[in-house]
């Protein structure tokens, strides 16, 4: 993708916009760029435990735009990941404190002084103010669904939205895919969104308690070595421009599957 | 490598760390200006007493957050 601000939305609440921002923000670091996840959440910041950074906070976004801090102040680097940086939302103030106006200049300074590669901005759900502010600075976006009926129609909600907006590189990251399932004709698959949505995928993540555990200790799973944790680092690859395949996810071995093999069924 | 056993773990750093946080949020306070308060804190009483094991924490008591400071003097200071 050759947008350099993107944001990372979905209409719905919990399909992962969080967890995809702090993964893709750490696995593009991991590769060289130099990064900021920024929160927009205002409100409800997230991002922050997500990524294990929610000790550091002493100044937040809304801070920097009313000037009551520098930029530099706010911004926490991330001590794991080299030129990995994180821009909190503020918890204690109303989604009214953010005007998207200033939101944008407040990114094109990030671009321009602080000489970020990429900003990532973790959106907040719904298709309101909150979502417009977030997609105000942005060129590309992804669109975090999961293979289920709402989120595919609220996906195609945003899609519409974003492509009547000024944002050019749309990309979907299908997250909580569940192979068994989408094997055995009960989960929509890859070929199937892209059927309805028109819009290709860049990622495509699996169901995986392992991103409940890093959840849990504060800790990407791109830092480690799950499904999930290969998958989003595969998905920052190709945000570079890599081509890299996707992976077969194993197979169901169990004795139902073996003998539906074995009767050419499945 | 005993994975297992680091997962049963995790929940534990996940209640720890969700206690802290809702903590200083319903104070309204940044966490790191009191993650700075005290470092600084415990700079000044290791000045003093250079082998004791304070630990300093931010706590909810009822309505009210509290930071309490537990400073355990195990050894008096060196007399030169
Ligand atoms: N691939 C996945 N496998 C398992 N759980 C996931 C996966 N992606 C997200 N989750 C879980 O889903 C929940 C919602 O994710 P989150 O990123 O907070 O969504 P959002 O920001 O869209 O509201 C979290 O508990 C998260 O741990
Ligand atoms: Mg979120």
């Amino acid at each position: 993708m050759d947008a350099k601000v993107i944001v990372v939305t979905s209409g719905k609440g919990g399909v992962g916009k969080t967890t995809t921002t702090a993964n893709i923000g750490a696995a593009l670091a991991k590769l060289g760029e130099k990064v900021v996840v920024i929160d927009v959440d205002v409100g409800l910041r997230n991002l922050d435990v997500v990524m294990g950074l929610e000790s550091r906070v002493v100044f937040d976004l809304v801070d920097v735009l009313e000037g009551k801090c520098r930029m530099s102040q706010a911004l926490i680097r991330d001590k794991r990941v080299e030129n990995l940086y994180l821009l909190p939302a503020s918890q204690t103030r109303d989604k009214d404190a953010l005007d998207p106006e200033v939101f944008k200049t407040v990114v094109q300074g990030l671009l321009d002084e602080e000489k970020f590669d990429r900003i990532l901005i973790d959106s907040p759900a719904g298709i309101e103010a909150g979502f417009r502010t977030a997609a105000a600075p942005a060129k590309g976006a992804l669109v975090v669904v999961n293979p289920e009926v709402s989120s595919v129609r609220d996906a195609d909600r945003i899609i519409g939205l974003l492509e009547a907006g000024q944002v050019s590189e749309i990309r979907l990251v299908i997250n909580r895919l569940r192979p068994k399932m989408v094997a055995s004709g009960n989960m929509l698959s890859e070929g199937d969104m892209l059927d309805i949505l028109g819009v290709k995928p860049i990622g495509i993540v699996p169901e995986d308690e392992g991103i409940i555990v890093s959840t849990n200790v504060g800790e990407p799973a791109v830092l480690g070595t799950t499904q999930a944790g290969l998958a989003f680092m595969a998905t920052a690859r190709r945000i570079r421009g890599e081509e890299v395949p996707y992976p077969k996810y194993e197979e169901d071995k169990g004795f139902w599957a073996a003998l539906k093999r074995m009767f050419g069924g499945g | 490598m005993f994975s297992w056993l680091k997962r049963g773990r995790t929940k534990e750093t996940l209640k720890d760390r969700l206690e802290l946080v809702l903590a200083y949020d319903r104070a309204k306070i940044p966490p790191g200006k009191v993650e700075a308060l005290r470092n600084d804190l415990l700079e000044v009483v290791q000045r003093y007493f250079p082998s004791t094991n304070s630990k300093i924490e931010i706590e909810q008591d009822g309505e009210s957050v509290v930071l309490t400071a537990s400073i355990a003097i195990d050894e008096p200071p060196k007399k030169r």
